[in-house]
């Protein structure tokens, strides 16, 4: 039936909102979901009818409501309410419910709604999981196939995941300025954590794996349209949209590597690099520089660049640099190296790097710069004991494989 | 007589499109488009980018206001369009301002970044009734 593609898309859709009004009201996950669960059976029953009403997410709210209440009344062994059949355009109920969704109310509840999937106690892969089934609304099944694992154990990964939250309190009062803030933070970085997770998967995994970066992107949208003047989610969505624009080109058809500088920018994404480019574009006339948006602003640089060579390595040195400034850490000093090899050569490179050895010396990528830069001086020996290194502690046969490339090439200039 | 065909929907909604709804419904759009082109009746047809990435100048009376997201009033109608290339979102700002000084008083200009542009052109003896 043709009526259930665009049902469902409206049911997505306005799940956040919802499910988030849900919570609000009847203070418990499981109820909630349940409750916009029947409130979806209904409007597959009678959307495709009585057509669409005009605020789904308001609709949903308010038969959700309705028979989770008629289920304890029924329990109650009290009178049912009437079937939402005959209500199906809820008038003035409706629009009153539209008002009161408006504004911050309806903000907080997706924000609540998103933070309480990034409880601390919770692992990375659990709030990740959490934030899929019940802000994406995934199925257990769907969540299991991109994580690789069973559908029993998926299930009684969230079904624990959901006990700790639960048993943690759900934060109900409506949060001040600060504690807004903060929670904007902590629901950022989870939804990142949803998009590398997909983001960074292995090329034969990225056919079911790669529905987490589109997920993460999908999250960032929701959350841009809630917090629509806040730089570092313009940031974030621009980083997000401009890493995925290359999904299609990092790959080669064994599943090999292909860095950045030799992939075949036909195949970016332009659509996804123009919302990236307008977001950031966006997100810097604000002046209040946050990782993200450095982060996207040199993504955007790369996405600029028609080709490898035409990259703008100064202006990345210095967005790098003041990564560095805004979030310390050996990792961004080392992407930085790869930055300052172009500009001031891999000697200064080489040395930005060599007292990251301590911090770095069981990271993968570290001996592979390593290498790569100490093969470019031409000092072949400790060139080919990087790579060593770097294949031994490679994290998939592909990183691997990329660096055996390197060695393979320094023996050829041998003979 | 020439019209213009605005498409509204939610785009929460469209962007919970499954791949495959997506590309069948662009397919019967597509269908539309075509017989039209055929017909010497289409002209220039866009697809925008969400409204998440638009942002809009608001008149007043002396500086004039740049606000994060799409244009919100229901006090002011949709009454024209341009599509213009720029280079930056600065640029396309500068150029809204440029309207702004030679139609000022009320109103707004929503900048919004175009996903597809297909640049049909229509007759050129079909002008538009003056």
């Amino acid at each position: 039936m043709n009526d259930i593609g665009w049902i469902d898309a409206v049911l997505t859709a306005a799940r956040p909102q919802a499910v988030g009004a849900l919570l609000r009201y009847f203070r418990d996950l499981d109820t909630a979901e349940e409750a916009f669960q029947e409130a979806c059976l209904r409007a597959l029953k009678t959307w495709p009818q009585n057509g669409p009403p005009r605020d789904a997410a308001a609709w949903l709210i308010f038969v959700g409501r309705n028979a989770a209440m008629d289920d304890v009344r029924r329990r109650a062994k009290q009178v049912a309410l009437p079937d939402e059949a005959a209500i199906s355009d809820l008038g003035d109920a409706e629009s009153a419910l539209a008002d009161r969704l408006d504004g911050e109310q309806y903000r907080d509840d997706i924000l609540r709604l998103l933070f309480v999937c990034c409880h601390p106690e919770l692992p990375a892969t659990q709030q990740i999981a959490l934030a899929l089934r019940i802000v994406c609304g995934l199925s257990v099944k769907q969540i299991a196939r991109a994580f690789l694992v069973g559908d029993a154990a998926m299930e009684q990964r969230i079904t624990r995941a959901k006990a700790r939250v639960g048993d943690a309190g759900l934060p109900f009062e409506t949060p001040g300025a600060v504690e807004r803030a903060e929670r904007l933070a902590t629901v950022s970085a989870m939804i990142y954590l949803v998009f590398n997770e997909g983001y960074s998967a292995r090329s034969e995994e990225t056919a079911t794996r790669g529905t987490l970066a589109e997920q993460g992107i999908w999250l960032v949208r929701l959350l841009l349209r809630v917090f629509p003047q806040e730089p570092e989610v313009m940031g974030l969505a621009a980083l997000m949209l401009l890493q995925q624009s290359r999904a299609a080109a990092r790959f080669d058809g064994e599943g090999g590597i292909i860095l950045l500088e030799d992939q075949d920018r036909r195949l970016w994404d332009d659509k996804r690099i123009a919302e990236g480019l307008a977001l950031i574009d966006k997100a810097m006339r604000h002046r209040r520089p946050g990782p993200y948006q450095v982060q996207a602003a040199i993504a955007a640089l790369h996405a600029r660049a028609q080709r490898a060579e035409d990259t703008d390595w100064a202006q990345i040195d210095l967005l790098y640099a003041n990564l560095e400034r805004l979030q310390p850490s050996p990792v961004v000093t080392l992407n930085r190296a790869v930055a300052v090899s172009k500009v001031r050569g891999p000697a200064a490179a080489l040395e930005m790097i060599e007292p990251l050895g301590p911090k770095l010396s069981s990271y993968f990528y570290f001996h592979g710069v390593k290498g790569a830069l100490l093969q470019q001086l031409d000092r072949r020996a400790e060139a080919r004991a990087a790579f060593d290194r770097a294949i031994a502690l490679a994290n998939t046969p592909a990183e691997a494989a990329h660096i055996r490339q390197h060695l393979d090439h320094l023996g050829k200039e041998r003979a | 007589m020439l019209y213009a065909i605005l498409c509204y929907n939610s785009e929460a909604a469209v962007g919970a499109w499954s791949k495959q709804y997506h590309d069948e419904t662009m397919a019967k759009l597509h269908v539309v488009n075509d017989k039209l082109a055929k017909q010497g009746r289409l002209g220039p047809v866009a697809r925008l980018l969400p409204t998440t990435a638009a942002t809009t100048l608001r008149k007043s009376r002396g500086e004039n206001l740049v606000i994060d997201g799409p244009f919100a009033e229901t006090k002011e109608q949709l009454l024209g369009f341009y599509i213009v290339d720029c280079a930056s979102l600065d640029q396309a700002i500068e150029t809204a301002k440029e309207l702004a000084i030679a139609n000022p008083g009320t109103g707004s200009y929503e900048i919004r970044p175009v996903a597809e542009l297909h640049d049909h052109k229509l007759p050129v003896e079909r002008k538009p009734a003056a």
